[in-house]
């Protein structure tokens, strides 16, 4: 019995040994960056049909004219409660058929040359981040300095300006800090050093902040909906699925256990 | 022809005159007992000895969900990424089975990692199973090459980049490099060329010698039978009148019913990340891939998946030109020869004792030591580069080149306790 306790103890030690060793080498790896700006957290929910309906309308009014959604049907949103009558109705501008791609009427040589590179969105909400969507979308802020006229703290430089100003109003950079009131360092989710930006609205919006917030957390919940539109029904039957994995497993214990019984 | 009838078929039941007639014109109960009832394996398999069968499981997964993958999948630069996304969200079940292909590579890499750490533990490699792993370390280069040639195929940025980096490395070579990187690419950059090309040796080549692979894996494991944790052979005794090894329980059913509970909470680990965490905190599926692949757009920061990142920052360590030869040619060659390294474990360990439990603390202070490294060059390959993480990532080479080179120094002086005559429970 002993023997058996050392031997299986062995690994234990040896993993041990091993975080022991990895605790230690940590300091090494975390070297300072420039610090960035910390993205917030994106408040969505993707279960929340009025969330998304709502997200789906600002889509095609506020994005779809410049980026195209190419991976993602216009009846895909029967997903969301909607008929293929209100899609049409209200959600398809430049479409003649529900069961199109969401395309936009420009080229994209056109659309280039115009505006600059707009990419496709239909699955920007994985590459980039919820959270990173929802950061950008409210860190547009007016700069003289900018071709656009607008500036981005999320995205220094972008070429796309703050499509949502009429709701949001026109805002400038007060100033970008790296410590918080209490006077801590602001750290990102690595433990980098990261900064934080403050705004002053000099034109105010059609929408109060709280409002705008409640929008652009729609969109965001959208666009990330969008991006993997099975991921409701795919932790759905994930539930199932390990339920039955969970007997299965108490069964094949309980047959083992059986058969080894002669075994000594 | 056959000069004697063989004895029919019994216990079966209803079956027992269909069986009958197919052994005696196939070798079916012979293979059945010689493979399975009658291959007698040590009775005290512990923990890592799940991790072959399940290497088997998810062989058999890939396979199966590939075959799916492939009746939607286009092997075709401009439609190859939306074709991907076809499968997640038009194909029914699309989803579903792409995630478990996704996923499987990654548990393909984690089962194969724990199962070469178990031949590593309780020298499973030692004789007269060289050739066993000799086999083992061919099945886990096919792996390595059927997974890079997978991962171009979803064609986003990482999936090109990543492709990019590695036939670059090709062209490190001195004088036939540059034309063999082209050779490879069928092109002058990574294009359809090479995506078609790459679909055909993930589908077809790569899997076929894979599997032939895993046959005579077998096929040698069962010609000089499974070692165990305490490293001794069990056919030193057996008993005088059956000749069973006195510490050998029949494969079947002992093992079958044991493998199948491994099996279960195995499904419940990967069904887990498969419907809850796909893409495994951005290890399994990396969220710049989820951006098309563009030939004029260099990503910042281009890293492996998480498998082969131990091996990308031992190519990365190397910074210095030594003897007049590029630094990138020596980062080739270090990493070509961290592989292949393993292939000579039997012939480097000289320690009078197979398994950990009876060596000294020498072999298991290197054997920690060497996975400390092994894990931290796997995590710094996933980051970029600094001056400081460079400097780690060539202190942990250096061990874990001297893990081998110094084995038959240290492996001969060690003091090992004895073995036992039985295998112990």
């Amino acid at each position: 019995m002993m023997r058996k306790l050392s031997g299986m103890l062995a690994p234990v030690r040896l993993v041990a040994a091993l975080a022991a060793a990895a605790v230690l080498a940590a300091p090494l790896v975390v070297r300072a960056q420039e610090a960035e700006i910390r993205l917030e957290h994106a408040p969505i929910d993707v279960r929340d049909v009025a969330s998304l309906q709502s997200g789906a309308r600002l889509f095609v009014n506020y994005c779809l004219s410049c980026h195209s959604a190419s991976l993602m049907r216009y009846n895909r949103l029967r997903d969301l409660d909607l008929t293929d009558r209100q899609i049409i109705d209200n959600l398809m501008f430049s479409a003649t058929k529900v069961g199109e791609m969401m395309n936009i009427s420009m080229t994209k040589k056109d659309a280039a040359a115009w505006f600059g590179p707009a990419p496709d969105l239909s699955v920007i909400a994985r590459s980039r981040g919820s959270d990173w969507l929802w950061s950008y979308l409210r860190g547009f802020y007016r700069d003289p300095k900018s071709p656009t006229g607008w500036n981005n703290t999320v995205f220094p430089g972008v070429g796309m300006p703050n499509v949502l100003w009429q709701l949001q109003g026109q805002r400038v950079l007060k100033e970008e800090v790296e410590k918080e009131a209490s006077g801590r360092e602001l750290k990102d989710e690595h433990g980098g050093a990261a900064k934080t930006a403050k705004f002053e609205t000099v034109v105010p919006g059609t929408l109060s902040p709280l409002e705008f917030d409640t929008q652009v957390r729609d969109l965001v919940a959208f666009m990330t909906w969008m991006a993997d539109p099975n991921q409701v029904l795919r932790k759905q039957v994930g539930v199932w699925v390990l339920f039955f994995l969970v007997v299965l497993v108490a069964l094949t214990y309980a047959l083992y256990k059986e058969y080894w019984k002669d075994v000594h | 022809m056959a000069a004697t009838e063989k004895l029919p078929v019994t216990g079966a039941g209803p079956f027992n005159a269909v069986l009958t007639w197919v052994d005696q014109r196939f070798p079916l109960v012979a293979t059945w007992k010689e493979h399975l009832a009658e291959y007698y394996a040590p009775k005290n398999f512990n923990f890592w000895y799940y991790f072959g069968s399940l290497a088997l499981l998810v062989l058999v997964i890939q396979i199966v969900t590939g075959i799916f993958l492939t009746m939607n999948y286009k092997p075709d630069a401009s439609v190859a990424f939306a074709s991907v996304e076809f499968i997640m969200r038009e194909v029914p079940w699309g989803w579903l089975i792409r995630y478990m292909h996704s996923t499987g590579a990654s548990a393909f890499f984690i089962c194969v990692y724990l199962h070469m750490f178990r031949g590593l533990l309780y020298g499973s490699y030692r004789k007269p199973r060289e050739l066993l792993w000799i086999f083992g370390m061919f099945i886990f280069l096919c792996l390595m090459a059927e997974a890079f040639f997978g991962y171009l195929l979803p064609w986003g940025q990482m999936s090109y980049w990543g492709a990019q980096v590695i036939v670059n490395l090709f062209a490190a070579i001195p004088f036939v490099g540059p034309d063999l990187a082209i050779w490879i690419r069928g092109d002058y950059v990574i294009s359809d060329a090479t995506l078609n090309r790459f679909f055909a040796f993930h589908v077809i080549a790569i899997p076929l010698v894979l599997l032939g692979l895993v046959v005579v894996h077998l096929l040698a494991l069962h010609e000089v039978g499974s070692n165990n944790p305490d490293g001794i052979e069990i056919k030193k005794n057996k008993d005088p009148k059956t000749g069973i090894p006195l510490d050998g329980i029949p494969f079947h059913p002992y093992y079958t019913v044991k493998d199948i509970f491994g099996v279960s909470v195995f499904l419940l680990v990967f069904a887990v990340i498969v419907f809850f965490a796909p893409e495994g905190g951005g290890y399994f599926l990396e969220y710049n891939n989820f951006i098309p692949a563009d030939q004029l757009k260099t990503p910042p920061h281009i890293a492996p998946v998480w498998y082969f990142t131990p091996y990308y920052s031992i190519l990365r360590a190397n910074t210095i030109n030594f003897f007049w030869v590029d630094a990138k040619v020596w980062g080739v060659i270090a990493m070509g020869i961290s592989v292949m390294a393993f292939f000579l474990l039997p012939w480097l360990d000289r320690s009078p004792a197979k398994s950990i439990r009876y060596r000294g603390p020498i072999f298991k202070g290197a054997l920690a030591v060497f996975v400390v490294c092994f894990l931290i060059l796997g995590y710094l390959g996933t980051l970029g580069v600094t001056e400081g993480r460079t400097l780690l990532a060539q202190v942990c080479t250096v061990i874990y080149f001297l893990f081998f080179i110094l084995m038959p120094w240290y492996t001969a002086i060690d003091k090992c306790k004895p073995e036992p005559e039985r295998v112990t429970k």
